[in-house]
């Protein structure tokens, strides 16, 4: 999919739950990402953050980097 | 089968708790007190004469039929404004009151055509039926003095006559038009004999403010005004209760019929959303059934550009099974889904979501509430835990404050728009909520105390500074809200909303409101009484449409403004099921019952009795779909009842989309616009062709009952099940009501639901369980259901979509009364003389800036494309802002709207779109290429098989 419209819906998923003082915004981002997002949209994102991540806000960006951890962990577990 | 006979009591019901003994003919009758002695009468079964009285409308007393005696009163009083007190004894039968009626009605007959055995409501005439209650054997007056029999007839609506020479004057038609539908179009002209019913001001039905309801038609009881069906073709002898298949108030009609012939649709009174009353749609607007252009037969093509072919079922659906098999083989589970139809029923968009996930493999299933409501259900279900509205439709009659926000309830919901519009005749204050100016800012007895007026885009900035006002002001319910929510919460979303940004100044600049307006429309929701926020798709459909529902709850929860009638947070769905086709597990990340598919235990659930096991991850939705077609990775889609190339945003992206994948299934009615580029055709059902349910705005699931064969063969769910079995996958229900017995099964809030249930109590609002087994009206009485209420801090973010200097104005669409959603329906039947054609609002500021006269074609360019259109001047829409609607093919709106969404679930940003807009002088390049590519995609061929 293409990255540009992966980057805009992920920042703002961002730009919703950054303000949620209560909450870590990092983590809601990437489970709303994983509750939510299919897995090729999933590996896009991802692939475009191991590409650089052009255009990610920061706490999108780490939010995509625990994704991409998770995701390797699911798999190393099978 | 019998036509369903609803008693007329005459008059409304009393609403009071204290009860009245009396009196009757020597019964002894108890009623409430106000009720009318017609009514108490009617209660024991005597059925005082009368005419210009009937239960849907106040009490008159114009005809003077209905009089009766009463012990130690003098005089003979009219029944029906006579209302019942304490040990009256009535008498409804003596010599008096048989001479006294008997000379009235010999009045009415002597300037009445005496052509009962060829008028069309023969057997179905009050007058008819007076005339031989009373005895009538004679007219003493003959007919020979003046009299109103040469009167013209007014054949000008397209649905029904108006004939002037039947008509007896009771008011029945003036009042239901005031009273039940609020249009005030017809009067009553003229004094004495020179009387007349009006439509107007001496116009003709068509031409007048006549909405056509139906209510006046409904109330007549001569055949003065009747439905043009029923002249064709006779009375109706059997009659079945069913559900509108129109928009989302989910309206109870009696289908009358003639054998399999469908005579008239007739609201039903003991439907419990509309309460007896129709709107144009519904009552009439059916003949799409029976339109020459419905597909009756499968079709199949190996490519798009070719013509359709006439296939057996037995091909079409092999044909279905064998390219999803290969499609999967060859690009793997994933690479197809499918959509359910909203128009569909429950059952049938249970079976289309199951054969996804047991039969594809897959997730990717979705709806057309990804287009219009998907924000309400992330919306709600984070701020209460349910993904649904707060109310029943009767809350609106103990609404002290209405809030309406991007909605215009008179063209997308009129049923509800007129129970809405009674009450506020009855002193409810109303505060709007649109860029647009709506027909309830001002109209016949119903005005607006606040519109605000915004920018399209500002909602979360308008709701924010409401909801600061509140704060500043003192006026939170700090009891409710340290009763029923997250304190902590509540604090941190107070710190932030008494943040500058947020107050009526600041937020003032952003939206165009004036501060001083936001001010009062704040101290009026909060400190009204009942305060009860309405709200459709210029809420969800934006790119912060999620946020705005939670800020709509914030306001609620601090205001006390949920739990108990008259109040509460209600999201007026579109289509007839949107709803229920949420509720059925239509998103990709849902099962069932809104319970997410990475849940171990409920995915347990439906694997354990499907016998398949179920994919953990969540699929496409529509959008993700047609991004993964245009990148290779999704190859096939069965599309039950969705016309996606018209209705979802960027035409020439969905187009890309569809155009990109090797097998498009579709079925529909008609050959619709995705049909252009689709290879098989599975011709589709009505609703008036098999039985199911829907379920409406207010989550009451209601029956839908088949009156007549399906002309296809087969009704949708049957289709669903053909392909399922094709692709290996066992369904065999032999009746919906199976269905629904493993969707209870399944399904918590629809434990309780069963069709004996249903038969039973005519309808059910779910959660529908061992805890509530009648259904629950108002949610969240005594707690939410998440818990405790949660508030969410709406930070106000602008939409990426901005005008600029080559793209000025911006473009919001919405829906007219007469038209639905693309048409696909309404532009089959008699609805077209209404709006034959899209038009493009304009200010006469930004039209004169632009050389744009009334009636002009205009080119409306986008970032997207662009399409022409006519333009209607009006300062309905504010300067820099166009409207306009989406029914019509030709037009395309969504050529123009981008794909701009909701951030939370993709809906999209239908509401904003910046565009110029210029003279035209013909089609764009996208209209002339879909034109062509439409004529030649539609063809059939002629030599067709089967």
């Amino acid at each position: 999919m293409q990255p540009e419209k992966l980057v805009m819906m992920a920042n703002q998923i961002g730009q919703f739950f950054v303000p949620q003082h209560k909450i870590d915004a990092v983590a809601a981002i990437a489970d709303h990402l994983e509750k939510f997002w299919d897995p090729r949209m999933r590996a896009g994102i991802v692939a475009h953050l191991e590409a650089g991540g052009a255009g990610l806000d920061p706490p999108v960006r780490q939010a995509v980097d625990r994704l991409k951890h998770k995701t390797a962990d699911r798999r190393q577990g099978g | 089968m019998p036509l369903v006979q609803e008693i007329d009591y005459g008059t409304p019901s009393a609403k009071s708790g204290k009860t009245v003994s009396l009196s009757i003919d020597g019964n002894r009758v108890s009623v409430a007190e106000g009720t009318s002695i017609m009514r108490a009468a009617m209660d024991v079964g005597i059925q005082v004469p009368k005419l210009c009285a009937t239960d849907m409308l106040d009490a008159f007393g114009s005809c003077r039929l209905c009089l009766v005696e009463i012990e130690g009163r003098p005089g003979t009083p009219a029944s029906c404004t006579t209302p019942v007190q304490q040990d009256m004894v009535v008498s409804t039968q003596t010599p008096r009151l048989k001479q006294l009626r008997r000379g009235v009605m010999e009045l009415y007959i002597s300037d009445h055509p005496l052509d009962c055995l060829t008028c069309a409501a023969n057997g179905d005439c009050e007058l008819q039926d007076m005339a031989g209650a009373v005895g009538l054997r004679d007219v003493r007056y003959g007919y020979d003095g003046a009299n109103h029999l040469a009167q013209q007839k007014d054949a000008s609506n397209p649905y029904f006559t108006f004939d002037p020479a039947k008509c007896i004057l009771c008011s029945r038609c003036v009042r239901a038009c005031e009273e039940v539908q609020g249009t005030f179009a017809l009067t009553v002209q003229g004094r004495g004999f020179d009387s007349k019913i009006s439509a107007g001001i001496g116009e003709a039905f068509l031409e007048s403010e006549c909405v056509s309801c139906g209510a006046c038609v409904q109330a007549c009881p001569t055949a003065t005004l009747i439905e043009k069906s029923v002249v064709e073709i006779g009375q109706p002898e059997h009659s079945v209760v069913t559900t509108c298949a129109y928009c989302g108030v989910g309206c109870n009609f009696k289908a009358e019929m003639r054998g399999e012939e469908l005579v008239r649709m007739v609201p039903f009174k003991d439907g419990k959303a509309n309460r007896g009353h129709s709107c144009v749609k519904g009552r009439f607007a059916w003949g799409y059934a029976n339109h020459r252009e419905r597909i009756l037969k499968p079709m199949v093509r190996e490519a798009v550009d070719q013509p359709w072919r006439e296939v057996s079922w037995e091909e079409a659906i092999g044909r279905v099974a064998s390219e999803f098999h290969r499609i999967q083989a060859a690009y793997g589970t994933r690479s197809i889904g499918g959509i359910t139809s909203s128009r569909c029923t429950n059952e049938e968009t249970f079976l289309v979501q199951k054969l996804i996930r047991a039969g594809f493999g897959n997730n990717n299933v979705d709806t057309c509430a990804r287009v219009c409501h998907s924000p309400t259900g992330y919306g709600l279900k984070t701020a209460f835990g349910t993904s649904a509205g707060t109310q029943d439709f009767d809350s609106v009659e103990q609404a002290d404050v209405v809030l309406v926000i991007g909605a215009s309830p008179t063209d997308g919901h009129p049923v509800f728009a007129s129970r809405l519009k009674k009450r506020l005749r009855q002193g409810a204050k109303l505060i709007v909520v649109d860029p647009r100016r709506i027909d309830l800012v001002r109209m016949p007895h119903v005005e607006a105390a606040h519109h605000l007026a915004l920018r399209p885009g500002t909602n979360v900035a308008i709701l924010n500074a409401l909801a600061h006002v509140i704060l500043a002001e003192g006026l939170v319910d700090e009891a409710f809200v340290r009763a029923r929510c997250d304190w902590e919460d509540f604090s941190e979303w107070a710190s932030f909303i008494a943040e500058p940004q947020n107050s009526p100044e600041q937020v003032s600049r952003v939206s165009g409101v004036p501060a001083e307006e936001i001010r009062a429309a704040a101290r009026l929701y909060a400190t009204g009484g009942n305060a009860a926020i309405y709200y459709g798709l210029g809420v969800t459909e934006h790119s912060q449409g999620s946020t705005t529902v939670m800020a709509i709850a914030n306001l609620a929860m601090a205001t006390g403004n949920l739990g108990r009638p008259g109040v509460g947070v209600n999201p007026l769905r579109g289509q007839n099921n949107v709803q229920g086709a949420c509720d059925m597990g239509s998103f990709p990340h849902e099962l069932p019952g809104y319970r997410h598919i990475s849940d171990d235990a409920t995915r347990q659930l439906f694997e354990d009795l499907w016998g398949k096991p179920l994919d953990d991850e969540p699929g496409l939705r529509i959008p993700n779909m047609l991004d993964a077609a245009v990148d290779g990775s999704f190859k096939g889609i069965y599309i039950q009842g969705e016309d996606i190339l018209q209705s979802d945003p960027n035409t020439q992206h969905v187009a890309a989309g569809l155009a990109a994948m090797e097998c498009v299934v579709v079925q529909d009615l008609f050959l619709n616009e995705t049909a252009n580029l689709a290879h098989v055709f599975l011709p589709g059902s009505t609703f008036l062709e098999k039985d199911g349910t829907f379920t409406n705005a207010e989550r009451r699931i209601n029956r839908v009952r088949r009156v007549m064969a399906p002309k296809n063969g087969y009704a949708d769910w049957e289709i669903t099940m053909l392909i399922a079995r094709a692709m290996g996958i066992a369904m065999n229900y032999a009746h919906p009501s199976e269905i629904m017995d493993e969707i209870a099964q399944l399904t918590p809030s629809f434990a309780g639901v069963s069709y004996d249930r249903l038969d039973e109590l005519g309808s059910v609002q779910w959660p529908c369980n061992e805890a509530k087994p009648l259904g629950s009206p108002i949610m969240h009485t005594d707690g939410f259901v998440r818990g405790r209420g949660k508030f969410m801090i709406t930070q106000y973010v602008p939409t990426e979509e901005k005008s600029s200097a080559r793209f000025p104005l911006l473009l919001t669409t919405g829906r007219i009364l007469s038209q639905y959603n693309v048409g696909a329906q309404t532009r089959r039947t008699g609805n077209v003389v209404w709006h034959e054609e899209d038009l493009l609002e304009i200010h006469p500021h930004d039209a004169e800036q632009r050389g744009v006269r009334d009636g002009d074609w205009v080119k409306i360019a986008s970032r997207a494309g662009a399409t022409t259109l006519r333009s209607r001047v009006t300062d309905r829409v504010a300067p820099g802002v166009v409207y306009t609607t989406f029914h019509h093919p030709e037009t395309q709106a969504n050529v123009v709207t981008t794909e701009f969404s909701d951030w939370a679930t993709n809906c999209p940003e239908y509401k904003v779109t910046a565009v110029q807009v210029g003279t035209s002088n013909g089609p764009s390049e996208w209209q002339e290429h879909y034109r062509e590519l439409a004529g030649h995609n539609r063809r059939v061929a002629k030599d067709a098989a089967e």
